[in-house]
């Protein structure tokens, strides 16, 4: 096992060999580990011959990165990328598993590709044991994509623009869909700035609590015409909403079904009873559709299911039973007699190789926007702890032992020279904002790298400090690498 | 090129279990056979998802040639093994376990099934003493924090939670035996402090505790007030809300409130282990 990451993690604690690169050089990690693979004549060449393309040009755009250029870039030295590239491509199995260390950078989408091409490379790819894994932060995050929770897919990842597809959900549903793509969550906050988005209605989310650059987002909620917030807790967006609609918990108070990271749709049900006025979310739903003029009736959870089969083929064959019965099913699952698929992308190994090959991706990394000065010469980069879960609406209510509160982490030789000590209150500021914070110093943190959780707004602000440039191919805004400065409050009072 | 690959099929090996002819397929241990055949056989220190320590000596059979009774949940079986469950010989080994057991240790919070096997062995421990007149490990109870407390008057050191925290689940270590005789206890490195330790409060060792020497803090404060009722609760088998690994939840209900969580061992996610959050961050569905 080996871990990649700006931290000594828990991870890279376990893990034989820990890749401490530099924030944003994910790319350029990738390309090193690429081109050590093809030098060392270590590629997979019946599978790239057979499953793949481009691969004469992806290996003369890795050419430059010589493990030397690719460690000065990177700050990992040498041999541990030589001997991440080799273990990597001689394994039997491998996989690549990544969260958000990745995907919440301005080049998400570029980073990912730079996996692929290795999986590519090695025929690590479309096999049992091998594979790319992007590993989910939320219950639900997968299901709620499959359920076409996005804004250019119907529900199964059908593309909205496809008319035949369109035309099969308005059969279904008896309406119109308009064909033009939505704006995904980025896109809206822009749309509210341009006061073309007047009234939203936030089911299950917090995001003036979540979005990066905080202060600017909850400008934007702040702006709206209308806003609802349909949730179990009073969030901060709530207290925000003009109307709140009291939902009850999906996990333990309603019959459902969710998604996990392997894609294995498994059944919720109803353990207790909502409390108050709230409601199932359907109900809640259904009673809108009823003030806007349409009857949808009350469909249980079992009934919607059945309409999603209908009009999904990966979940056709997934019946309520069998859901009950074997408890879970993998899609794509496209009819009755099929047990699931555990792992996708095996028709790369078929003969001949089933529809399209799978394409190598030039990619190069791009420095974080938020640039390094002077002015802001530390690297923060956000992320989570065991016991927490995002902006706290749920973790809050439960005491943890092992919790210590929020701190920005800093490393020993940064808070030397800042002659701050462990447990100070400082002013940490940002192009964005200025908040507060108490320092843990972390002697595992290397020079020139801060690190906090965003677990408890309430203590520590911190997405006031985050940058919301965002990769345009993803939406996702680079939480991972703001450009900060630490200040001792005596020196701040006296600047 | 999808589908689960299953393993090659095993051949099976002839055995007699109780004088009846049974074949089981070849690396089972003699408790898998006993299961398959439903002859009900007590365990204590064996859970179907961890790795057999052989402390607990409650599931001895007798094997035929053997000098000793044999424990059933790590021996395999070999062809022609001839295995006697229901003997006096080990009829009257299980019960002394139990009455040796239940001598030093307060077992009346075990589970169930233990509580059924005491039974059906006949197990009395005052055969041993009074308890204030013989030595015991009564101790005062652990309560350090809001999830779970540590009651090792009830503790018979079986070693599940040391094997859940270790090589079997959590890969945590951060609990091992320690001491001798009746010092011998389960403790963290130097004893400090379980948020002081490398803890991360799974709560896989709560999932694995035989005799209710762990518990939730919810489940211990019910049984000191006398409102713990079993009979009266449900379980719900749900998902785990956070995350996206998909760990099945047990919710323990009474009253409308829930009052523990358990994993299901047999599910293919996790097999019973869940995470701090996953076991004890239910809080917001009482609010």
């Amino acid at each position: 096992m080996w871990v990649v990451d700006p931290r000594r993690t828990t991870s890279a604690r376990f893990a034989d060999v820990w890749l401490g690169l530099d924030v944003g050089t994910d790319i350029a990690l990738a390309n090193g580990v690429a081109r050590e693979i093809i030098d060392a004549g270590l590629v997979d060449d019946e599978f790239v011959e057979h499953a793949t393309e481009g691969f004469d040009a992806f290996a003369a755009h890795v050419e430059p990165w010589t493990l030397e250029r690719t460690a000065e870039v990177t700050g990992v030295p040498v041999e541990a990328i030589r001997d991440l590239a080799h273990g990597y491509a001689t394994a039997p199995t491998a996989q690549l598993m990544w969260t958000l260390g990745i995907t919440e950078h301005h080049t998400a989408v570029d980073n990912v590709l730079s996996l692929c091409n290795l999986a590519l490379l090695t025929g690590h790819v479309g096999r049992w044991g091998s594979g790319l894994v992007p590993l989910r932060g939320q219950n639900n995050v997968q299901g709620g994509g499959d359920m076409g929770a996005l804004p250019n897919k119907l529900p199964g990842f059908q593309d909205v623009a496809d008319d035949e597809i369109r035309a099969r959900f308005e059969a279904a549903w008896g309406h119109t869909i308009p064909a033009r793509p939505g704006w995904h969550l980025t896109e809206m906050f822009e749309a509210m700035e341009r006061d073309e988005l007047k009234a939203v209605w936030v089911i299950g989310e917090n995001p003036a609590d979540s979005e990066a650059d905080i202060n600017h987002a909850r400008a934007m909620l702040g702006r709206l015409d209308h806003l609802v917030v349909q949730d179990v807790l009073m969030t901060r967006t709530a207290q925000m909403a003009d109307v709140v609609l009291p939902a009850a918990l999906g996990w333990a108070e309603t019959d459902g079904t969710v998604t996990s990271s392997e894609r294995r749709v498994q059944r919720t049900r109803a353990a207790v009873r909502p409390p108050g006025q709230a409601r199932k979310e359907i109900d809640i739903i259904a009673d809108l559709a009823d003030r806007m003029g349409a009857d949808w009736g009350r469909p249980s959870a079992e009934e919607l299911w059945d309409e999603l089969r209908s009009l999904s083929p990966m979940h056709g064959g997934m019946s309520w039973e069998r859901l009950e019965s074997e408890g879970g099913i993998q899609w794509p699952c496209p009819d009755e007699d099929h047990p699931g698929t555990p792992f996708l992308h095996g028709r790369l190994w078929e003969r001949p190789v089933g529809g399209r090959r799978a394409p190598f991706s030039c990619v190069d990394d791009r420095p974080p926007v938020d640039g390094l000065t002077e002015e802001f010469p530390l690297r923060l980069t956000t992320g989570r702890a065991l016991d927490s879960f995002n902006t706290g609406v749920q973790t809050g209510q439960y005491n943890s032992p092992i919790r210590s509160g929020e701190a920005i982490d800093l490393s020993a030789a940064d808070a030397d020279s800042l002659g701050i000590t462990h447990g100070e209150r400082v002013m940490v500021s940002s192009r964005r904002g200025s908040i507060e914070m108490t320092v843990a110093v972390d002697p595992d943190l290397p020079v020139g790298l801060a690190f906090t959780t965003f677990h408890f707004p309430e203590q520590a602000d911190v997405n006031q400090l985050t940058c919301d440039a965002w990769d345009p191919k993803s939406g996702t805004s680079e939480f991972k690498a703001a450009a900060i400065r630490v200040q001792k409050l005596s020196a701040q009072v006296h600047a | 090129m999808n589908g689960t690959p299953v393993g090659t099929p095993r051949p099976l090996v002839g055995i007699t279990l109780d004088g009846k002819a049974v074949k089981v397929p070849e690396g089972s241990t003699i408790l898998d056979a006993c299961r398959r055949e439903g002859v009900d056989t007590p365990t204590l220190c064996w859970a179907e998802n961890l790795t057999p320590v052989n402390v607990c000596r409650v599931c001895v059979v007798e094997v035929e040639g053997s000098r000793v009774l044999v424990p059933s949940c790590s021996r395999p079986v070999e062809e022609g093994m001839v295995v006697g469950t229901d003997t006096e010989r080990v009829r009257t080994s299980r019960r002394m376990v139990f009455e040796l057991l239940a001598s030093s240790v307060r077992m009346d919070r075990s589970d169930a099934d233990v509580l059924d096997w005491m039974d059906h062995y006949g197990a009395r421990p005052e055969r041993m003493g009074a308890r204030d007149e013989i030595a015991t490990v009564a101790q005062p109870v652990k309560v350090q924090d809001d999830l779970y407390v540590r009651d090792y008057e009830r503790c018979i050191l079986c070693y599940k939670c040391v094997e859940a925290c270790g090589d079997d689940a959590q890969h945590t270590y951060a609990i091992a035996t320690a001491g001798r005789g009746f010092d011998a206890h389960i403790s963290t490195e130097f004893d400090v402090t379980l948020p002081d330790s490398a803890c991360v409060y799974c709560g896989n060792c709560i999932g694995v505790c035989p005799t209710g020497a762990l518990v939730f803090k919810t489940e211990h404060d019910m049984r000191e007030e006398g409102t713990w009722d079993e009979s009266a609760q449900e379980v719900t088998t749900t998902v785990c809300g956070f995350c996206g690994v998909g760990c099945n939840l047990e919710l323990h209900t009474q009253d409308d409130r829930i009052v523990k969580v358990t994993s299901p061992a047999d599910h293919s996610v996790t097999h019973g282990h869940l995470c701090i959050k996953g076991r004890f961050g239910w809080q917001h569905a009482q609010s």
